[in-house]
């Protein structure tokens, strides 16, 4: 029973029993009175028990080649680090949970509960990156004839660029038994990838047009050559390269415009109340921070649920903000119509006031706002291009608002008043509309907005007293640069922003590519004084 | 110039005369009143994350040592400011606290290199005494001030030689934009090529502070891993701009496994606000983890859990820089039998005490400290594992062996030398003073 897998298993372990026979040997010995499969399974934890990882590794492997029962439990836990052997005995467990400061632990070969255990008597086993990656293919090569559709997938994936000689037998024969066509398109793609690198010209044909990056640096040096395969090898190298470049170019033009979609969030309230009121509100980067952190309360108050809470603080966001909007409209703004610079003092004393609060009331850290599932993570398009799902969430979100925005300044009552006494004040309060009315709401909406804005940043950045200031000054940029008045200009503006700087950001780095766009605003500014839009109409 | 000394000296005795009475009493109430420890660490602002820890970390030492019997008979009692992540503030406190009848008799604070900067001349003006916690840039030397942290060669060359060991040929230098990370990508692109490392194997991008837009570099950092060798990031991106850097990370799918990273100001205090399980494999090199093996770091442990209240009260490597400095303090002030700063600053050269990880630590001539090297991988609980260590402790250097414009410059502050700056080539004191 012992002998057979044994005889059957590889060089590591034959090294390894060399290493372990006085070990081996007692487990012998002891086998005619004692379970064999038990201290068989003694041998094979025994031999984790080392410094080195390079021996670890080769002890997992044995326990992958071993037909021990608990082999895949095992590797599973020595990979989260739940795997650990008493600092004082002998007997090795699994912890089950290793959240808290005492772990309840099993034993690892009989599984029986062993009460708790901690960090001064439980010493886990270690792994290192390499060590990682190792345990992920033995477990994956476990997985690749019997787990689910899933696991087999992940498995045949890693396969590619892994297949050699001595394996080859092995992956054919996968193939053969695998139905799943997505498992049987990785496994032909592996083993087209090992046929080409032995020199068959035909395997590339299903190679061609492939965008993993293994399969370009497996042929770059077939490349190199100067016989037939190579140059067949070139022609499908360049077909590969061409169409890596246009997703790039796609990918680079998504980074533009989930960049452009925070600006445009960022600035869109501020053409509001800026753009057609023609308030100068250096307190609209707190207005984003009270709707961030409005968005960090309804987190705390629904702890476990953050897509509901996102959910609930998007009409949450906007509403705090827009009180907030509204009580700065009544108590400060309305006092100096007509008083830029004194608006510019008071609102920019209110900014300073909002950070303070924030500060007090909240403390000065920054609070965490988690993403909900549906957030994290990308889709993945192909393997040269992928989105972000989170950037991609506030793009669509930005369009959403955008829309709804343009649709009430179109279409409702409200939006035909605003624009009403924009374009002429006194005409619109001869016609019967309530004009410091229309103030407030218009006020009450951009504040809204910005608030709007928080929520979407609360899913990208920092959320802290401080994450409005960033944002002021890129904000005005936008609607100057758009056009003053013009919401359609502070879309484009800010989406041809956010795509320069893209652009731009891989050539001359970060805070260069910044100063490029704000000198570039500059001088298009002094060309064209009214922004790519030039507002219709009387403006006050 | 004799006369003129002449006339202060009668001055100053003709004064002391007056003032006897007084200053007598004064003395003896200096001798017998409680030694002044100030604590300069911002508990607002950008820095209050990392800072606001270590002043609960001193006020817990100054307790357990009064509780002990204070020092040289006499209560510790301490002084707290808060600068606000202001640098010109520190400066400004530090002034406060080494003037006046209230003077300190030792400063433990600072956290950015921007700061300790700030700090130095005010410092040198008044003779404080400072212990400075963070791992720096090194590239200076200063009479006043004992680096507790690592220097460039007790944490970002072992790091590097690690990943070179791991089979890395490919490296992106990632960092935030002012002195610290500059000074330290010089040395290691100084380094890196002096290995042999080619041009275009080294990438290098800075970004300013609070930075949040990850997503292009990110991508471009993946694009530069992918092109069959293995790549390795090297971050020195500091304060709060790390958390949206993991998430991108993480969001785009760049495992430790793909392109590791490995960080040089990350710790367990700024892991707490990240969900790490993507991040599982990520380093870390630091002198000192929490998770560290040794009884000195699980008593530690204990007490910190025990004086914050907090079970999930997490230890980082500056914190065990100000455990090694506070207790070096301790014993050169025993061993000088006088806070004063003169005498403590000559006793405390050769003084060995315990760190947390097992070993000890001495203080070296250059005001540098000697420390175990250590690298980490994330866990997925925060923690880090300690996948590789020093054999020996490493004493800090000063002065970069790996820049042309240091690496003939050595710092000893034992007489006779007394030189932050001495060129061994030149026999030279580049600081202007000359041996005593």
């Amino acid at each position: 029973m012992t002998r057979i897998p044994l005889a059957g298993a590889q060089h590591a372990v034959r090294l390894l029993l060399l290493f372990l026979l006085p070990c081996l040997l007692s487990a012998w010995g002891q086998s005619a009175t004692a379970d064999v499969s038990e201290s068989r399974a003694r041998a094979l934890l025994e031999a984790l028990d080392t410094d080195s990882f390079q021996a670890r590794g080769d002890a997992a492997r044995a326990i992958a080649d071993s037909d021990a029962e608990q082999k895949t439990r095992w590797l599973q836990a020595l990979l989260e680090g739940r795997l650990g052997k008493a600092r004082r005995g002998d007997r090795f467990y699994i912890i089950t949970d290793d959240s808290g400061r005492e772990w309840p632990i099993i034993d690892a070969i009989s599984y029986e509960e062993a009460g708790t255990g901690t960090r001064r008597t439980v010493e886990a086993f270690r792994i290192n990156n390499e060590l990682r990656t190792r345990l992920q293919g033995l477990l994956a090569s476990l997985s690749l004839t019997s787990g689910d559709e899933a696991a087999r997938l992940r498995a045949a994936d890693r396969l590619l660029g892994e297949v050699a000689p001595d394996n080859v037998e092995t992956v054919r024969q996968t193939l053969a038994d695998e139905e799943s066509p997505a498992v049987r398109e990785r496994l032909e793609m592996a083993l087209a990838l090992f046929a080409v690198t032995r020199g068959d010209a035909e395997a590339l044909d299903t190679l061609r047009g492939n965008l993993d990056t293994r399969v370009r640096n497996a042929l770059t040096p077939i490349a190199a050559g100067d016989d037939a395969l190579a140059g067949q090898t070139r022609a499908v190298l360049e077909g590969i390269e061409s169409k890596r470049a246009w997703y790039d170019r796609a990918q680079t033009l998504f980074f533009g415009l989930s960049a452009g979609s925070i600006l445009v969030l960022a600035a869109i309230g501020l053409a509001i109340t800026f753009g057609v009121m023609g308030v100068i509100n250096m307190a609209h980067g707190e207005l984003i921070m009270i709707g961030a952190y409005t968005t960090w309360l309804i987190q705390q108050a629904l702890p476990g649920q953050p897509g509901l809470a996102l959910a609930l603080a998007i009409p949450g966001g906007f509403l705090v903000a827009g009180a907030f909007g509204v009580v700065i409209e009544r108590t400060v703004i309305r006092f100096l119509k007509g008083r830029p610079l004194e608006t510019l003092l008071a609102t920019f004393g209110l900014s300073l006031m909002l950070q303070q609060l924030v500060r007090t009331v909240f403390s000065p850290l920054n609070r965490r706002v988690s993403s909900p599932e549906w957030l994290q993570g990308s889709w993945q398009i192909n393997e040269a291009l992928s989105l972000t799902l989170n950037r991609f969430g506030v793009l669509l979100f930005c369009l959403a608002v955008f829309a709804a925005l343009w649709a009430l300044m179109r279409f409702t009552r409200l939006g035909l008043e605003v624009r009403a006494v924009t374009q002429n004040r006194a005409m619109a309060r001869a016609m019967g509309i309530r004009a410091t009315r229309v103030d407030m709401l218009t006020f009450g909406l951009g504040a809204g907005v910005a608030g709007l804005a928080g929520v979407a940043l609360s899913q990208l950045t920092n959320v802290g007293p401080n994450l409005g200031q960033g944002y002021i000054v890129d904000s005005f940029l936008v609607v100057v640069f758009g056009g003053v008045g013009n919401l359609w200009g502070t879309l484009v503006a800010g989406m041809s922003l956010g795509v320069i700087n893209q652009v731009l950001q891989p050539w001359v780095g970060a805070v260069l590519a910044k100063v490029f766009v704000l000198v570039g605003v500059i001088l298009f500014i002094q060309k064209r004084p009214q922004g790519i839009f030039a507002p219709k109409g009387r403006t006050s | 110039m004799f006369q003129h000394l002449c006339v202060r000296r009668l001055l100053i005795t003709a004064g002391l005369a007056v003032a006897l009475p007084f200053g007598a009493q004064a003395a003896e109430q200096d001798d017998q009143g409680p030694i002044r420890v100030g604590i300069l660490h911002s508990l607002s602002g950008t820095m209050a994350i990392s800072e606001s820890t270590l002043k609960d970390e001193m006020l817990m030492l100054i307790e357990q040592q009064n509780e002990a019997g204070g020092l040289l008979g006499r209560q510790l009692e301490p002084v707290v400011m808060d600068p606000n992540s202001d640098w010109s503030l520190y400066a400004e406190q530090a002034r406060d606290m080494l003037t006046g009848d209230d003077r300190v008799d030792v400063i433990f604070g600072n956290w950015t290199s921007a700061s300790r900067k700030a700090v130095l001349p005010v410092v040198e003006e008044l003779n404080g005494l400072l212990f400075y916690p963070v791992q720096y840039e090194g590239e200076e030397s200063s009479e006043n001030i004992f680096y507790t942290g690592a220097a460039p060669n007790q944490q970002a060359i072992p790091a590097v030689d690690y990943l070179m060991d791991q089979g890395v040929e490919r490296w992106a230098l990632l960092g935030t934009d002012y002195v610290y990370p500059r000074t330290t990508n010089k040395i290691l692109e100084a380094y890196l090529k002096e290995h042999g490392v080619a041009d275009e194997d080294i990438m290098v991008n800075y970004t300013p502070f609070g930075f949040s837009d990850w997503q292009s570099i990110v991508s471009r950092v993946s694009d530069f891993g992918s092109q069959g060798r293995k790549t390795a990031v090297i971050s020195t991106i500091n304060g709060d701009a790390n958390v949206p850097f993991y998430n991108e990370l993480s969001n785009q799918g760049i495992s430790a496994s793909d392109i590791p990273v490995v960080a040089f100001s990350v710790g367990e205090q700024e892991l707490s606000g990240i969900d790490t399980a993507p991040l599982v494999g990520h380093m870390a090199a630091w002198n000192y983890f929490m998770s560290v093996d040794s009884d000195a770091n699980y008593d530690f442990i204990d007490n910190w859990v025990a004086y914050t209240g907090n079970d999930e009260a997490v230890t980082n490597d500056p914190m065990e820089a100000h455990y090694i400095g506070f207790n070096m303090w301790l014993q050169a002030v025993e061993s000088a039998g006088t806070p004063a700063v003169d005498a403590v600053k000559d006793a405390i050269i050769g003084v060995t005490v315990p760190n947390l990880s097992g070993g000890a630590s001495t203080m070296m001539p250059n005001h540098h400290i000697t420390k175990p090297v250590m690298i980490g991988e994330i866990q997925d609980d925060g923690q880090f594992s300690v996948v590789w260590r020093s054999p020996s402790a490493v004493a800090g250097d000063a002065w970069s062996d790996y820049l042309p414009e240091s690496q003939n410059l050595i710092s000893d502050w034992r007489a006779p030398l007394r030189c932050g700056r001495f060129n061994v080539e030149s026999m030279t004191c580049e600081d202007g003073q000359g041996a005593d």
